[in-house]
């Protein structure tokens, strides 16, 4: 059985005709050309299908759009502002938190819920937000530095994003002091 | 040209460069080329890919053990609307297998079923659901053999055979090689000790299910998109399976999403898209559920291990004699090279002067196994490790001390004719032992916490290539164009670990331009020269040295035409920042876009290639293939836990490990790899592992299966040792499987620091502990793992005299070609 649905994402509007059984996950993916969201398992086991409803992280293989419809739904195409990167993507970029890069986009969800509501979180707090979050390749270390060092550029004057792309590009990285 | 049968004169040509100090690219913390791609989404894994008219496909898994197929009846399928074709066994009859003697597998299953999850029948119709629909309406009838699910009953049962080649009975593989008299060695020795060990079996666990997109033209050509990363072998599994020339089969490998070894080999899915594409003349997805995943694996074998090893009371070994049972699965794979990898290293990290090696595989009705990451090393390295600190309590020596004065000098050769080149083992040590506070903690815990200490080696690449061959492992090919722009071509498949940025930096390195400036075109057959794939820790290595020397052509050029505008000769120029100019004058120069376009008008279009064969190998004997390598990396890692006695609970709060890297070309990039590495140990050590009842797959998902999340993953602290390998490009060794070997034995010496028990089996779960915790409150033997090792004839052993290990000189490459 089909039905139409209305769903706003990346602060666009759509207007499908897709079956009700299914997600949101391939929804997005499939219907719209979002493939920046993964699927590792689509039983909601590793968190790389993570997107953001109303700003809380939601597994969107276990997501009906019915139940979202009307809702603002943000994936990691939503994430930069036109052409310029949020800082969560330059660190995870920078400090290698992106090796294979395929639980990337789920964790950049999560990890922008947990900055949206604690702008300065512990390394414990970044572990047990991203928890649900797998990752096979990174063990995880530069994950939580690049939350940490995101969450620091966020709290105090960004500078110009794109210059600091390219200069991580040729020079490298420079880690700022730790200030908790 | 040196003794000993190795020729150094194919690496000449890049000596000058790898050494030089003066790097701007070479050593800097640099983003990844690709990052911002990953960060933003738009990077493409196979899955991604959606194409016009694009079919779905689906495989009907089996639901045998071990069955012959009676009748297969597609025909409800075929007539269900929406279906565009369905095929099974019959269809792809010709049979492939990643080594030329293990070809051993089909696409789908002819006559006869080995795993419960082998794909009997494939369909593609217009959407993934009606495939589904499909499958269920597939009748296959089954008559049942018996089920072989271990190494003993696969040693006892000779009438019921799972395949029809090897050893004999279910035996796939054995191997029995001896270097020098081991029993004379232990007639020697002042304490001989034996020890059992088991290692389970599991899965990479790729956060990616793999997948494939096939397309096939009207004019006759097929594209595969796949998440492999040895696109060069599916490329040949293709021609052969499908009998189409090579030269229309293209091959792309998209960015596969973690790979660990276990998308390398060819796969069912593989094929299957491919025809039926070629039967709808339609693009065919197939994207692998993640159950389906733990069916097709190719994960860690399980390994059962029986060692032993003579010492005199000064500390040398004199013999170590070693067996090994391979656990294989139902076929091949890579298993017969596996087997061999669980006798090989053993001798690269401390020196054995004989030694011998007796192994075999096995196959049974369960998934195949293959590599991961570490390939059939960290099995024996893990027996090792641990035999090794039981040897050094027995004989109360510190088994840091001990393992450096015991640790292989650097350009020798080993008792089975590896050669060993640089060698930072000792620094390792002492930077881990340092870093740890070891010395300070070392048995002096308070009961429940302690400290173990494990070291290994691993290869940068294998000499030899997996189907004999005389071509290079490695080819690049550089363009630059007029603009200034750099592009650089190459075969390998980057999986995450950086292989793309590495191409950039070391081209970007040579022709003195920024790494911003240099395109990366890689892992398609159509467009870039073969690389065999990253497999065995070879691609830094061995693509790095290819891209060196075609850069180096290409610079070559521009220096010829840059030297006449700028009134000197060639060999006073330098190339760097974006630069061209004369070394005895800096400030006479040229922009690098300027030399282009003046070479260019000299020469005409400006590209060139270099490749990469590696080494001769010393040994001479049968299985002296398998182990060889440019050079091996060492490390060093120090394990804390913390073991709760009542619940048998173990947490890691800190794991320190060194790695030799010989020269790191972005420093971030091997910490990553160095941490994936401690992580993914901990995981098989703790709690991963690839288990089966009645006959079927325990634990087929992410959940059950279960791997360590940010919670249970402990703070890693990265310490990288440099030793400027002179084969490396700028003398870089292996960073991406060395490093787990040590971990898991680490952690079971650190359990027995914290509470007396060894448990000799891996994975350490919290059964085991308690279970060796209550022998020991009852005086028995504090200790959980095999028992045994079932009897079996081993083949009479090839005799080899070892060499002298000994420091060679004449293996020292001289540093000015
Ligand atoms: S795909 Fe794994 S949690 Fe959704
Ligand atoms: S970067 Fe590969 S799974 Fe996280």
């Amino acid at each position: 059985m089909k039905q139409l649905i209305s769903l706003r994402v990346n602060g666009e509007l759509y207007e499908l005709y897709v079956p009700v059984h299914k997600t949101l996950l391939e929804v997005l993916r499939e219907d719209l050309g979002l493939t920046g969201t993964k699927h590792g398992c689509e039983l909601g086991e590793c968190g790389a299908c993570t997107v953001l409803v109303d700003g809380e992280p939601v597994l969107s293989c276990l997501t009906l759009p019915v139940e979202v419809q009307g809702r603002d739904i943000v994936t990691v195409e939503g994430l930069a502002e036109n052409s310029v990167p949020h800082p969560l993507q330059v660190t995870f970029a920078e400090l290698n938190a992106a090796q294979c890069g395929y639980c990337t986009p789920g964790m950049l969800m999560s990890a922008k819920a947990l900055l949206d509501r604690n702008p300065n979180p512990t390394p414990e707090e970044v572990r047990e937000a991203l928890a649900g979050n797998l990752c096979r390749c990174t063990g995880y270390v530069k994950i939580v530095e690049a939350v940490r060092l995101a969450a620091r550029r966020l709290q105090g004057d960004l500078g110009n994003i794109v210059e600091e792309i390219e200069r991580a590009l040729n020079e490298g990285v420079v880690q700022e002091p730790e200030s908790r | 040209m040196s003794t000993n049968g190795y020729d150094d004169r194919k690496n000449r040509t890049n000596l000058g460069s790898h050494l030089k100090k003066e790097t701007s690219v070479v050593g800097r913390p640099l983003m990844k080329v690709d990052a911002m791609a990953k960060v933003t989404g738009q990077a493409t894994y196979a899955d991604d890919i959606h194409l016009p008219r694009m079919a779905y496909a689906r495989m009907l898994p089996s639901t045998q053990p071990h069955a012959r197929i009676v009748r297969i009846d597609t025909s409800k399928a075929e007539a269900l609307p929406g279906v565009l074709a369905v095929i099974t066994g019959q269809d792809l009859p010709i049979k492939y297998g990643i080594l030329p003697v293990s070809q051993d597998e089909t696409a789908l299953a002819v006559d006869k079923v080995r795993f419960v999850g082998e794909p009997v029948a494939a369909v593609a119709a217009v959407d993934e659901e009606t495939a589904e629909r499909a499958l269920e309406l597939i009748e296959v009838e089954y008559e049942p053999l018996k089920p072989i699910m271990s190494i003993e009953e696969a040693l006892e049962e000779t009438e019921v055979r799972i395949q029809e080649y090897g050893h004999g009975g279910n035996i796939h593989k054995m191997v029995s090689l001896q270097f020098g008299d081991v029993e004379e060695g232990f007639a020697e020795a002042d304490y001989v000790r034996e020890d059992l060990f088991f290692y389970q079996g599991n899965n990479h666990l790729a956060m990616e299910e793999h997948s494939a997109v096939a397309y096939y033209s009207p004019d006759g050509k097929l594209t595969l998109w796949s998440s492999t990363q040895t696109p060069h072998y599916v490329h040949r599994a293709l021609a052969k399976v499908l009998e189409l020339p090579p030269s229309r089969i293209r091959v792309i490998a998209c960015h596969p999403g973690g790979g660990f070894g276990g998308k390398s080999d060819p796969f069912h899915h593989e094929i299957c898209a491919a025809k039926l594409a070629m039967i709808t003349g339609r693009p065919v997805k197939i994207t692998l559920t993640r159950e389906e995943v733990f069916y097709a694996h190719r994960g860690r074998h399980p390994v059962l291990m029986w060692v032993k090893t003579g010492v005199k009371k000064t500390g040398e070994i004199t013999a170590m004699h070693f067996r090994s049972m391979l656990d294989g699965g139902a076929y091949g794979s890579y298993g017969v090279a596996t087997t061999y990898y669980t006798g090989a290293l053993q001798t690269v990290t401390y020196k054995i002067p004989r030694y011998k090696f007796e192994g075999l595989r096995v196959f049974t009705n369960k998934p195949p196994c293959g590599p991961k990451r570490g390939h059939g090393t960290p099995q024996p390295r893990f027996a090792l490790e641990i035999h090794f600190d039981k040897i050094c309590e027995d004989m109360g020596w510190d088994p840091a001390e001990w393992r450096k004065q015991q640790a292989c000098e650097p350009f020798s050769l080993t008792a089975n004719y590896l050669r060993i080149t640089t060698i930072g083992l000792k620094e390792c040590i002492d930077k881990v032992v340092e870093a740890s506070g070891f010395k300070e903690k070392f048995r002096k815990l308070p009961y429940g916490r302690g400290v173990g200490l494990a070291c290994s080696a691993y290869l940068s690449g294998a000499n030899l290539p997996i189907y004999w061959n005389d071509m290079p492992h490695s080819g690049a090919m550089v363009k630059v164009d007029r603009g200034g722009g750099v592009t650089v071509y190459c075969g390998s498949t980057d999986i995450g670990q950086g292989s793309n940025s590495v191409l950039a930096y070391v081209v970007a390195e040579v022709l003195g331009v920024r790494p911003q400036d240099v395109a990366v075109v890689t892992a398609d057959t159509d467009l870039t020269p073969v690389d065999l794939g990253s497999y065995s820790s070879r691609v830094t290595v061995m693509t790095g040295n290819a891209a060196i020397e075609a850069a180096q052509k290409v610079r070559d050029q521009l220096f010829q035409a840059a030297a006449d505008e700028l009134g000197t000769t060639p060999d006073n120029l330098e190339a760097a920042g974006g630069r061209i100019f004369r070394r005895d004058d800096p400030g006479v120069g040229l922009p690098f876009a300027k030399a282009a376009q003046l070479a260019e008008a000299r020469f005409g279009t400006l590209a060139a290639v270099g490749s990469f064969t590696p080494p001769k190998t010393p040994g001479r004997y049968k299985g002296a293939g398998v182990g060889p390598s440019p050079s091996y990396s060492y490390t060093a890692c120090v394990v804390e836990v913390e073991v709760d006695p009542e619940t048998g609970w173990v947490r890691v709060p800190k794991v320190w490990i060194a790695h030799d890297i010989g020269r790191a070309l972005n420093p971030i990039l091997v910490e990553g790899q160095a941490e994936g590495s401690v992580y993914m140990g901990l995981g098989e050590a703790l709690m991963e592992e690839q288990v089966f009842r009645r006959n079927l797959h325990k634990i087929p998902s992410m959940l059950d299966y279960k791997s360590p999340t940010f919670l249970e993953t402990p703070d890693i602290e990265t310490i990288l040792v440099e030793t400027n390998d002179p084969h490396g490009p700028f003398g870089a060794k292996e960073a991406g499987q060395g490093p787990l070997l040590p971990v898991p034995p680490a952690l079971c010496n650190a359990i027995y620091d914290a509470v007396g028990v060894r448990i000799d089996e891996l994975p350490v779960t919290p059964d085991k502990i308690l279970k060796a915790l209550e022998r020991k409150a009852k005086g028995q033997e504090p200790r959980v793992g095999p028992e045994r090792m079932p009897e079996v004839e081993w083949v009479e052993p090839i005799y080899v005299e070892p060499p002298s290990l000994e420091h060679d000189p004449s293996l020292v490459p001289s540093a000015n070609p």
